[in-house]
């Protein structure tokens, strides 16, 4: 283990980082993840999917492993002790494990991944969603990776609560650090699962995280992805998302931080009568760059999805949606919407908006559209002509555009600290009555 | 209450009011009725601060004050309500949550103690009831899903809330059915009182019936042309505004 720490990994030609006593075929994949990612390279806005992010910045640092707690900082979970379950890691390496209770349930296996490599399932699912031979970045995840959660949930077991996954990162004396996040969840036929990833730190670093994730037949799998990481910070995560049949997967993800993120949420619906929903609102300013990058794939028939993702950006932020739906051959009856909505509060924010349908059979209903707009100046003089300044009015506006996808967040913290920290990103500082409001509306 | 002095203003560079001049006492209730096009909602987005809409020149003194240089959020702290002829839809933005906002900042403004949740909804709940309004609508988004009488009944339970001195109705009554008509009716008598003015700005008559006003005034491009008592309403149904309209060509 400690080969790794301290050691700066050039990412121009990278090796395997074996962990010790890893099994044979995970020895394989990573070195064939490797030989991948050197034959790739570091992706290019030559490339049509990146054509909107360049990570020149990002390749062309020196960055290293290491476990230690990043400068003056301790890992407090944002939850508090909210979770059923939590594994916290900083820079990719366990820090605390409270999954002990959880793990007294006989179908309940919550354990870092280092612990779960010799399991059956381990070896059935992991690295098989997440596409190394074609992702330079999954590929760099796949080589690297030293630690992570891996959830394993029996058929029939409903986990009560939410499981938190909490990647903590930030530079160690003065030197950025790189966060190489895996983990995998594998739910059983029948089970339900609610798992929250939350992604943040301080000063620069770079996550690199890949969650696999598979729903069997009829699992209900509630996903959040809750990326506030630090201004400094570059971000790319990959959550992949295999559905078997008439399971019923919830993906949302919040993206309020990060210097540069990309955000690939990807699902491949391969078992008939699966569905889908997948949110997501970014929430921008400064210079931010947030790249969401989506793939609902329709492989079975009768299957549904829905996508929506809200951008608000501000200031110089510039988000992208590039969100692509396919519909296999063999999907028929698929039903499937799209919707990408912006909300652009200064003059000098950009929005690239790219929805896109590949259908290949005729038997579908698939919509999709997009809109980019400003704040409503009618509310707006609404609300101020009964008394509510302009500030506070516009910071009303704007998170009544975010509302529609975070008051839908049904884990109560989660929905909660998305709230206070939309407000926290207004001028006027509006999380105090927000609270307050809970009571008026119940 | 409000002193309106040859007032000149417009929208997109066209002059729409023309000359308007109107006293209005504390604790009276004026009726404005005009055709379309005279200028009726002009003088009630003028009144209320709503951009795009340009002063060229005149006065309004409102208790005293150059109402016309404040922002519109100082105008309703003020005690300056206007019930919208079109109330927007905000959804995302709790009607509950909406109005509490707006009362606490009125009543800071006045320098009163703001109200806690619990205050806030027993006199919600009062007042809801005086424009039979379910509660159910009440943790809806602003206007979200209302009907048209609904979103009219809406601004009557806001103004009946925000408790205004210089309450505004802009064509409140189009396109309402006679109950909804007479709940609106209900809303703004109970408004009134020796320290509450009223400006009903309507089209039609009918909801003068339920609502008595002591003044009515006929505007007509832009000017107010003929004065009178609740009277002069009446007529206006029966003869139309042709004949107004008339007069004032004649008197060219």
């Amino acid at each position: 283990m400690s080969s790794v720490l301290d050691r700066e990994i050039p990412l121009s030609a990278i090796e395997p980082e074996h962990i010790d006593g890893e099994p044979e075929r995970v020895r394989h994949i990573r070195s064939q993840a490797a030989e991948r990612f050197n034959a790739l390279g570091w992706p290019t806005t030559r490339l049509e999917e990146w054509k909107y992010t360049s990570l020149a910045a990002l390749a062309s640092n020196d960055w290293k492993f290491d476990r230690k707690l990043p400068n003056d900082r301790t890992g407090t979970s944002p939850f508090g002790e909210k979770a059923a379950a939590e594994l916290m890691f900083v820079n990719g390496m366990l820090y605390a494990n409270r999954a002990s209770l959880a793990n007294e349930h006989p179908g309940i296996r919550i354990v870092p991944m280092r612990e779960a490599m010799d399991s059956e399932l381990f070896a059935q699912h992991f690295a098989r969603y997440a596409d190394y031979e074609k992702h330079a970045m999954t590929a760099l995840n796949t080589a690297l990776w030293q630690d992570g959660a891996y959830i394993e949930i029996a058929p029939g077991t409903v986990v009560e609560g939410f499981i938190h996954i909490c990647s903590i990162s930030g530079p160690v004396k003065e030197h950025p650090v790189m966060t190489q996040l895996r983990n995998l969840i594998v739910a059983g036929r029948g089970s339900q699962i609610t798992v929250v990833e939350t992604f943040f730190g301080a000063g620069p670093y770079f996550t690199n995280a890949v969650t696999e994730i598979v729903a069997g037949e009829g699992a209900v799998v509630d996903h959040y992805k809750y990326e506030n990481e630090s201004l400094d910070a570059f971000h790319i995560g990959t959550v992949q998302i295999h559905q078997e049949r008439s399971s019923n997967v919830t993906s949302r993800t919040i993206a309020l931080g990060g210097g540069l993120v990309r955000n690939e949420i990807n699902a491949a619906l391969a078992g008939e009568g699966a569905s889908l929903s997948m949110e997501g609102i970014f929430v921008l300013s400064g210079r931010q760059h947030v790249d969401n990058h989506t793939v609902i794939d329709h492989v079975a028939p009768h299957c549904d999805s829905v996508e929506l993702f809200k951008g608000v950006l501000d200031e110089n932020a510039r988000g992208i949606f590039d969100g692509r739906i396919i519909v296999e051959p063999d999907a028929v009856k698929t039903n499937s919407r799209q919707t990408n909505k912006n909300l652009l509060l200064s003059e000098t924010a950009v929005i690239d908006s790219k929805p896109s349908l590949e259908i290949h059979n005729d038997d579908v209903k698939c919509n999709h559209g997009s809109t980019i707009g400003q704040l409503d100046e009618e509310a707006l003089f609404y609300l101020r002509s009964r008394g509510i300044g302009a500030e506070e009015a516009r910071n009303l506006l704007v998170y009544a555009f975010a509302s529609e996808i975070v008051e839908r967040m049904k884990v109560p913290v989660v929905r909660e600290t998305a709230a206070g920290a939309l407000f926290l990103r207004m001028p006027g500082r509006m999380a105090e009555k927000l609270g307050r409001t809970e009571e008026v509306i119940n | 209450m409000l002193d309106i002095k040859d007032l000149h203003a417009g929208i997109d560079g066209k002059e729409i009011l023309k000359g308007l001049t109107l006293h209005v006492g504390t604790g009276e209730v004026h009726a404005i009725m005009g055709p379309n096009g005279s200028g009726k909602s002009t003088l009630a987005n003028v009144l209320a601060g709503r951009p795009k809409y340009e002063v060229i020149s005149g006065t309004v003194t409102y208790q005293g004050k150059d109402l016309l240089t404040l922002p519109t959020e100082e105008r309703s702290r003020e005690g300056v309500f206007l019930a919208m002829q079109y109330p927007v839809e905000i959804p995302g933005v709790n009607n509950i949550y909406f109005l509490k906002a707006a009362l606490n900042a009125v009543r800071k403004h006045r320098g009163e103690e703001e109200l806690d949740a619990m205050e806030f909804l027993q006199l919600a709940r009062e007042k809801m009831k005086l424009v039979e309004l379910d509660e159910a609508f009440m943790s809806r988004g602003v206007n979200e899903g209302f009907s048209g009488g609904e979103k009219k009944r809406n601004e009557i339970f806001q103004m009946a809330v925000l408790d205004p001195k210089l309450a505004i109705l802009d064509e409140t009554d189009s396109g309402l059915d006679i109950d909804a008509l007479r709940i609106v009716a209900q809303g703004v008598n109970a408004l009134r009182s020796e320290k509450h003015s009223v400006l009903v700005i309507t089209h039609y008559q009918r909801l003068l019936r339920y609502l008595v006003p002591d003044f009515v005034h006929v505007l007509a491009d832009g000017r107010i042309v003929k004065s009178g008592g609740k009277e002069l309403a009446e007529e206006l149904e029966q003869k139309g505004y042709e004949w107004i309209e008339e007069e004032v060509a004649a008197a060219r």
